[in-house]
């Protein structure tokens, strides 16, 4: 068994998102230091706000403030806090309804220890200094003896540059292994040989290879060396330059059966004027210095081949 | 109460089940190569060829393998050329299972294949599921899954629902009966440990792990001729609560509990259930939310404490009542599927034998 490949795959996205009117106004008011809710039909206020009732599905936008104290109603101690959590010290999750609210927002508890938090107690808003118009504008939660608060007084700054959308930025990280047949496809390339495996029953030779033949839905296991020539299948002529991107337009991009093999492969074709490139023409892989992979395909010189030797192929 | 029957609506089975044995990493295998085994598996138990699938549905999620479309790979394994009718649901393999069944109640198919997969080893899969909850309020927060599941705990023990022995004693029964389930990735005796997030603890969480599963649905006569004693659906149900944390009481199911009232759960008695329970907690609230006493064998599968491939374990409580059916074990079983954080979905199956 060769030894499985693996490599860092890392997937970055800031998400953009815009936001609806309840939205908007809850996280300018975490801006200006005021917690708002929404009013229900029956007369409760859920805090977080959100612009349909959850029992009624009525549209819902009566705003009011409620008090940055509140009661813990459930609680956890995490002691190994992850990355991106509110806090990079041991703290508690909790679900905290603030007074004045019917609902629990959650957020974290800056507390010692699991010993000093229980569900019932009383805490209160730690605001982050920086605030930008986003649910982490509350730090976390802290221990709070005395009496409820009264809401914040920044209710005028609601009006003015209102916080109509958040980028939330999202990074996962992952180990990639690319399984059995694309393991030994790789491992083909670095030594330069293009490796295809073979399906058991319509004995077609599948490049690169990905462990099964989409037609029977059977396992392929039968490696098959093709190439290193192949034939043009069919191209289009870039003209737009890629980001990144270190190769002048216009080029050709082609698909390209390789000898042997029973579907082609992608490929950009080099070392050859790009509107003189055509279905059939010849072509072998050539090779830089401490590539992984072909850098481009180049004429042969060989004829062309004729249209029914790759017609299946297109 | 009876419930209104639509006049002349079919019968649909499940009439075959096959899951790969679940493993902590399946590195040497893509999402294909891990499928494949199964597919074949479950084809062979019926006599049928991929050609012979009237319709296919398949359920994955993107966010395990951080690819986009990843699903489309996995498309070879089922012979997608010349083409199939074909779904998929970015959700457990139960809601595959929910839209093939419905599929083949409308007459356009007499025979489904449903498969889910879920390689969680190459991520972290507590970081991953962070990405399905509300974008605006919680993901930034990060929350891991263990984190909202040790508060809904947390609220169960409030609530004087339960305990930390009790929680630990339904992880230990788990694994227990897991014993018997080959594919189960923990078995026998597993320390309870230390807390992952209090209240808590690692025997409290299911295992991380790799695998997948597949069923065969055919209604009908064609269910007849395919399986000696077919697991007929009498019902499927799924419901979905307020997705604010804040807003649920976290120590109640409402959604499971109708669900399974639309399913008919409620109409007869079962003498199985298959839970998706992934932690112990869970057990608690769906066990009241389903009225499920003493007299039902839960989970004899050993269920999700036991093994919890991310996408198939739903399915697979589908199809482990369905194979209990089968071999003569229950004549009457209910299934249970959860998707989201605290139960947040929830899909419920009522299987049934004919009297033997
Ligand atoms: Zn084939």
């Amino acid at each position: 068994m060769p030894e499985v490949l693996k490599a860092p795959l890392v997937v970055e996205f800031p998400f953009t998102r815009s936001l609806g009117p309840v939205q908007s106004a809850f996280l300018t008011g975490l801006r200006e230091r005021v917690v708002l809710g929404v009013r229900t039909g029956d007369g409760r206020t859920l805090v977080p706000p959100v612009e349909y009732d959850p029992v009624t599905a009525e549209e819902i936008h009566d705003l009011v403030p409620v008090a940055p104290t509140g009661t813990v109603t459930t609680w956890a101690w995490n002691h190994a806090p992850r990355r991106g959590q509110p806090l990079a010290t041991p703290f508690a999750w909790v679900l905290v309804r603030l007074d004045g609210a019917d609902t629990a927002l959650l957020h974290a508890l800056d507390a010692p220890g699991p010993d000093a938090v229980r569900t019932g107690m009383r805490v209160r808003i730690r605001w982050a200094a920086e605030r930008v118009g986003a649910i982490t504008d509350i730090a976390c939660f802290e221990p709070h003896t005395g009496e409820p608060e009264p809401p914040g007084g920044g209710l005028d700054a609601l009006a003015h540059d209102p916080v109509t959308g958040i980028v939330a930025p999202a990074r996962l990280d992952y180990t990639y292994s690319p399984g059995r047949a694309q393991s030994a496809y790789i491992a083909g390339l670095s030594a330069r040989r293009t490796v295809g495996e073979r399906c058991p029953s319509c004995r077609k030779v599948y490049v690169p290879p990905r462990g099964a033949c989409p037609t029977c839905g059977v396992p392929t296991a039968e490696r098959v060396e093709v190439g290193p020539r192949g034939t043009v299948t069919t191209f289009c002529i870039v003209n737009i330059k890629a980001k990144n991107l270190d190769i002048e337009v216009p080029y050709v991009y082609a698909h390209i059966a390789l000898d042997g093999a029973d579907l082609a492969l992608h490929g950009r074709i080099g070392g050859i004027p790009y509107d003189q490139v055509r279905m059939g023409l010849r072509v072998e892989p050539v090779w830089t210095e401490g590539a992984r992979h072909p850098d481009h395909y180049r004429p042969t010189g060989e004829p062309d081949a004729d249209y029914d030797v790759y017609k299946e192929l297109l | 109460m009876t419930r209104e029957e639509p006049p002349g609506r079919r019968d649909v089975a499940v009439v075959a089940f096959a899951q790969t044995d679940v493993a902590r990493t399946t590195d040497e295998l893509s999402e294909v190569e891990m499928l494949m085994p199964v597919l074949h598996s479950v084809l062979e138990r019926t006599g049928l060829k991929t050609a012979d699938i009237d319709f296919t549905c398949s359920g994955s999620s993107d966010y395990l393998a951080g690819r986009a479309f990843s699903f489309t790979l996995a498309l070879d394994g089922v012979g997608a050329w010349p083409p199939i009718s074909e779904s998929h649901v970015e959700m457990d393999g139960a809601w595959a299972l929910y839209e093939a069944w419905t599929k083949l109640l409308t007459g356009d198919a007499d025979t489904a294949l449903v498969y889910s997969y879920g390689k969680s080893s190459p991520g972290s899969l507590r970081d991953v599921l962070t990405r399905q909850l509300d974008p605006y309020y919680v993901a930034p927060l990060w929350p891991d899954s263990v984190a909202l599941a040790a508060l809904q705990a947390q609220a169960l023990i409030d609530a004087g629902d339960t305990d930390e022995p009790a929680l630990a004693a339904i992880g230990a029964r788990s694994r227990r009966t897991a014993t018997l389930n080959s594919h189960a990735q923990l078995r026998g005796s597993v320390p309870q440990g230390d807390y992952a997030v209090r209240p808590l603890r690692t025997g409290d969480c299911p295992p991380v792990g790799d695998g997948a599963a597949a069923v065969v649905l055919a209604a009908g006569e064609r269910a007849r001729e395919l399986c000696s004693r077919p697991a007929w659906i009498r019902g499927v149900d799924h419901r979905v609560e307020a997705h604010s944390l804040g807003v649920r009481d976290l120590t109640d199911s409402p959604s499971t509990r109708l669900a399974a009232q639309r399913a008919g759960a409620f109409d007869r008695p079962v003498d199985t259930a298959e839970l998706h329970a992934p932690f112990s907690s869970q057990e608690v609230v769906l066990r009241k939310a389903l009225r499920l006493d003493d007299s039902v064998r839960v989970n004899l599968s050993g269920g999700a404490l036991a093994a919890n491939p991310v996408m198939a374990a739903g399915l697979i409580r589908i199809g482990e009542a369905a194979a209990r059916i089968h071999r003569g074990d229950s004549d009457r079983a209910l299934a249970h599927a959860t998707s989201g954080p605290c139960l947040q979905q929830n899909l419920v199956a009522v299987l049934e034998g004919e009297p033997r």
